[in-house]
């Protein structure tokens, strides 16, 4: 019944109570027993002493109105909420049988005072039937598929028992899911029956006016027919609909009496005036309690039927937005101001929801969240935290002997004065909050025992985080650094674990309040422990944009003075200086050479090395890197060497030294690359992208000769001489030949660019170095932007045959169709800037729409995947001990202690044989 | 149009299945410290043990091709479904 089981979590809960209580004093239930047999088997097993009671299974059911009345312990019968001392009114909606919200006064029912009583269920005696508008479905198929005289269902009797053995055939074969799906197609298969096989009555019609309003024949049905007709269907009938008549009678689906829940779950907020405001749900319940009087005044009376009839649909009204209050065919009930009241289904449904909200979701103390803003200085495991923050956050310190000294003073500055202290804890548990009053006594009194919230220092330990947490990278251990300012501050190597950037992003920092749980950060969350990613086995923090374009400029081709090196030096971080040549011009690679540890050897490549070429040519290109016995003989350092997701040489540096010296390294490199463009002033400018006369030429005529091709191309197609590709229509075939012409040309240019560009620039310093941007975007500055596609195509949208008003009809031209032959530059001109906006506006959509579908997909898989582990034998199991995979990722590699998720076996043998 | 029988275990993409005899299954779940109840599980009426012969509580090897191991090993039980 999970249908019942998400609609109607209120009710159920008190079922389950209420059963509980039924249980206890029926001897012979079945789940008595059962618990009865855990207690003794309990008892006997040491083990297991600690397990008071296992729950065995659980019923949700619909709650019938013996039971409803059974558990109530109150009936409400006046919607006055206080007389007029502001005292709860007997019988009311606040009556003190219900549970207590007021201190200092004790509930009737259990004599316990505020918060420990949680609080008991009320009822009203409906004076009409109303129906359940979760219900209704039910009770409509109820209604169509059995007889309207005799309440049989209408399948023949000797076909009833094929159907049930059918229905528990496949519940044991395919599971309760396929049952439901069997119901309800035995259910459609009755819709056209309209004699019943057991007393030949004719059936009506049966149809529903949504909300709550059932037809036959259309003529209204009231509830008191419906109840009638629903409570004729036997018990062995319901069977097949799938309703089991013990725990749900569809009769109990047409209420005739209404819990009233505890006033502990709608509790009245006393605002400053002295005013009290109830809760939605109290609003509600007034609104019922006065309709059904008056309804039950006017019967009595004798009052006309449309005037009960009025009344009645009113009070159906008011317990359907009671139940739901976002039925889509009713208007939702109102507070005085307009907004809607959050009623029992919205208290519980979607995200703002109790499940979802309050249960699934938790808040945390000790936590700050605010811009971000990078600070290459701070080391790479350092958060910078504003002073402002550091004064709020705390840690507990407990005073001995040996810090008393120390944590005196922290009292002594008070909350007020950094580095001060916030709280005082005495032995016995007692929190104090220190106040400029409170600090002299407190000093005072301060002893070894004592626990002191003191204010964040340096060094303290913090997690760090920013959403969407997808990685285990999105949240680590950070020390603390105190610092002036508003903004939390990282160091920018960082950023690419986290996903940040500083366009205005936030960050959470969280300070764990016990030794275990530092500890515990401190070893497997800080940010050194998780360079090398267990995604791809490589590095994920690795240097930056300056930073490799600085490392880049450093070891290409720099020289330096002596005094200028140590300067450089210095800035990274270095104070020994032994390792620099004595000499009075040194060189960038030695420069570098000095962050090296000694026994280092490494062989790499860098970005331009051609594996067509020898080891001799590329070495004279620089393109292939040595560094032996720590010093970098040949070879440019650039992102393939020192970036995130290649760095290779990091990897190594990470594998023979371990991580706290790669992290310490890491942090001098990329100061050292910063150092390096703070001397020499590092910018681009459009003049990055002048090309000498002779290439601007040359592109013209690659480009115009491309276009007197596709000129060709057209004129063949339009005197069908083109011969088709295989599989594609002749209109194809011309569009994939013009693209191909296009790009090529496109290429060409890019080729020409990125010959007679000057290589000294700093925008070719960034494109070579792999720091931002790449020939392509210098290209499409200098040269020429490309062909705009759209779905792999040229440009087609737009007016009948053509794609702007300013081209001809049936124009195939390269201009007409998104080909950009302007570089951005020179300049576009504006249809092409209209063509860029499309593509630019296309692509933009795409990314908006993509971001929240992998995000859902992206959440279901971490829900459904999230206790997979791998055990001590190598496979893979779920939480229940399932086996999901034999060996972890079928090969049984941890990618994070691999190479790219590659073992490097050669290597390791290596490294052992030494 | 003619209706042809195709033998699903020629099929590339179809791995080798085959049958474990009783010895090995008793090393298998020894191994593991299992019961036949954990391993993963495959239809009866799976189309690629079709021509196994195979009763409820068989255990079948599978040989895959991976990416990462270039061969990996499976094992189901067989469940009456």
């Amino acid at each position: 019944m999970a249908e019942e089981k998400k609609e109607e979590p209120k009710e159920e809960k008190v079922e389950k109570q209420a059963e509980e209580k039924d249980t206890k004093k029926d001897k012979s239930d079945k789940e008595e027993t059962t618990d009865k047999e855990e207690k003794k088997e309990g008892r006997v097993e040491t083990d297991e002493i600690f397990v008071s009671k296992q729950v065995n299974s659980m019923i949700f059911s619909v709650l019938s109105p013996q039971m409803i009345k059974k558990m109530a312990s109150a009936k409400v019968v006046t919607p006055e909420l206080y007389d007029k001392e502001g005292y709860p009114v007997d019988g009311g909606l606040m009556d003190i049988r219900l549970g207590v919200i007021d201190p200092g006064l004790k509930c009737k029912t259990c004599g316990s005072k505020l918060k420990e009583c949680s609080g008991h269920f009320g009822y009203i005696e409906l004076a009409r039937p109303i129906i359940h508008i979760k219900f209704v479905n039910i009770i409509l198929n109820l209604l169509k598929c059995t007889c309207k005289d005799c309440g049989r269902i209408l399948i023949p009797k000797n076909k009833i028992d094929k159907a049930s053995e059918e229905l528990d055939k496949t519940e044991k074969e395919a599971g309760i899911e396929a049952r439901r799906q069997h119901v309800k197609e035995v259910i459609a298969s009755m819709k056209t029956v309209n004699k019943c096989p057991w007393c030949k009555a004719r059936q009506q019609k049966i149809t529903i006016e949504k909300p709550t309003t059932f037809l036959e024949n259309e003529k209204r049905l009231n509830p008191i027919e419906i109840r009638t007709r629903l409570e004729k269907i036997s018990d062995e009938d319901l069977e097949v609909f799938g309703l089991i008549p013990k725990h749900a009678r569809p009769d109990w689906m047409v209420l005739t009496i209404l819990p009233i829940p505890p006033v502990t779950m709608r509790p009245s907020i006393t605002l400053e005036s002295g005013e009290r405001s109830e809760d939605d749900l109290t609003h509600k319940l007034g609104d019922i309690v006065r309709i059904n009087q008056r309804l039950f005044e006017n019967i009595n009376a004798g009052a006309p039927e449309i005037i009960i009839e009025d009344l009645w649909d009113l009070l159906q009204y008011h317990v359907t937005t009671f139940f739901d209050n976002n039925v889509s065919e009713l208007p939702p009930a109102r507070h005085r101001s307009g907004q809607p009241l959050k009623t029992v289904t919205e208290r519980i449904k979607s995200k703002e929801g109790r499940i979802r909200h309050n249960l699934a979701g938790k808040r945390t103390n000790f936590s700050a969240r605010t811009v971000i803003s990078p600070d290459p200085m701070l080391n790479l495991n350092e958060v910078g935290v504003p002073i402002e923050i550091a004064m709020k956050l705390t840690v507990p310190e407990r005073i001995n002997d040996w810090n008393i000294e120390a944590m005196k003073n922290f009292v002594k500055n008070g909350p007020k004065k950094y580095p001060g202290a916030n709280y005082v804890i005495r032995p016995d548990g007692k929190k104090k909050k220190l106040t400029e009053e409170t600090i002299e006594p407190s000093l005072e009194e301060l002893q070894p025992g004592y626990i002191i919230e003191r204010h964040l220092l340096d060094g303290d330990i913090a997690l760090f985080n920013r959403q969407p947490s997808l990685h285990r990278m999105s949240m680590m251990c950070h020390r603390v650094r105190v610092l002036p300012y508003k903004t939390l501050r990282l160091n920018p190597a960082v950023c690419h674990p986290y996903n940040a950037d500083f366009d205005g992003d936030e960050m959470n920092l969280h300070i764990p309040q016990t030794e275990e749980s530092r500890a515990e950060a401190e070893i497997l969350m800080e940010v050194q422990t998780q360079l090398i990613s267990p995604r791809y086995g490589l590095s994920i923090i690795g240097c930056v944009q300056d930073a490799i374009s600085g490392n880049y400029i450093l070891t290409k081709d720099m020289e330096l003075s002596r005094p200028q090196a140590v300067d450089l030096l210095t800035f990274a971080g270095i104070t020994d200086f032994s390792k620099l040549p004595k000499k009075e011009k040194i060189s960038g690679k030695e420069v570098f050479s000095v962050l090296i540890p000694n026994d280092f050897n490494f062989t790499g490549r860098a970005r331009h090395y051609d594996p067509s070429q020898d080891k001799k040519a590329n070495t004279d290109k620089d393109a292939y890197v040595i560094i032996q016995d720590g010093k970098l003989i040949s070879g440019v350092m650039d992102r393939n060497n020192l970036g995130e997701g290649s760095g290779l040489l990091l990897r190594n540096i990470h594998k023979r030294y371990g991580k706290e010296k790669a992290i310490d390294i890491l942090g001098k490199l990329f100061r050292l690359g910063i150092g390096v463009l703070l001397k020499v002033g590092f910018t681009t400018a459009v003049s990055d992208t002048d090309l000498p006369e002779g290439a601007i030429i040359n592109i013209r005529e690659t480009l115009q000769n491309a276009e007197k091709e596709v000129d060709e191309l057209i004129s063949l197609f339009n005197n069908n001489k083109l011969e088709a590709f295989p599989g594609k229509s002749v209109k194809e075939t011309l569009e994939l030949k013009i693209l191909e012409v296009l790009n090529r040309a496109r290429n060409k240019a890019g080729e020409l660019v990125a010959k007679h560009a000057d290589k000294s620039t700093h925008t070719m310093v960034m494109s070579n170095s792999g720091a931002r941007g790449n020939l392509l975007n210098l290209a499409q500055m200098a040269a020429c932007v490309g062909q705009q596609a759209m779905r792999g195509k040229r440009i087609e949208k737009g007016y009948s045959e053509r794609t702007l008003s300013c081209f001809k009809k049936g124009d195939l031209s390269p201009s007409a169709h998104g080909f950009i032959a302007n570089g951005f530059k020179t300049g576009l001109n504006p249809s092409e800037f209209f063509f860029g906006a499309m593509t630019g506006r296309d692509s933009l959509m795409d990314t908006a729409l993509r971001t929240p579908k992998s995000g859902y997909l992206y959440r279901r898989l971490s829900n459904a995947m999230q206790d997979l582990k791998v055990e001590y034998d190598s496979t893979i199991r779920d939480a229940a001990k399932r086996i999901i995979q034999f060996n972890y990722g079928e090969d049984g590699i941890d990618v994070s202690k691999s190479e790219g998720g590659i073992l490097n076996v050669k290597r390791i043998i290596k490294t052992v044989g030494v | 149009m003619v209706k042809k029988k195709y033998n699903i275990q020629e099929h590339g993409l179809v791995p080798e299945h085959l049958k474990l005899s009783e010895k090995e299954v008793k090393d298998l779940l020894e191994r593991y410290h299992i019961s036949l109840k954990e391993l993963p599980k495959i239809s009866k009426k799976d189309p690629a043990i079709s021509h196994l012969n195979i009763k409820e509580g068989d255990v079948i090897k599978i040989i895959r091709k991976s990416k990462t191991a270039s061969e990996s090993i499976f094992y189901r039980g067989v469940i009456n479904v």
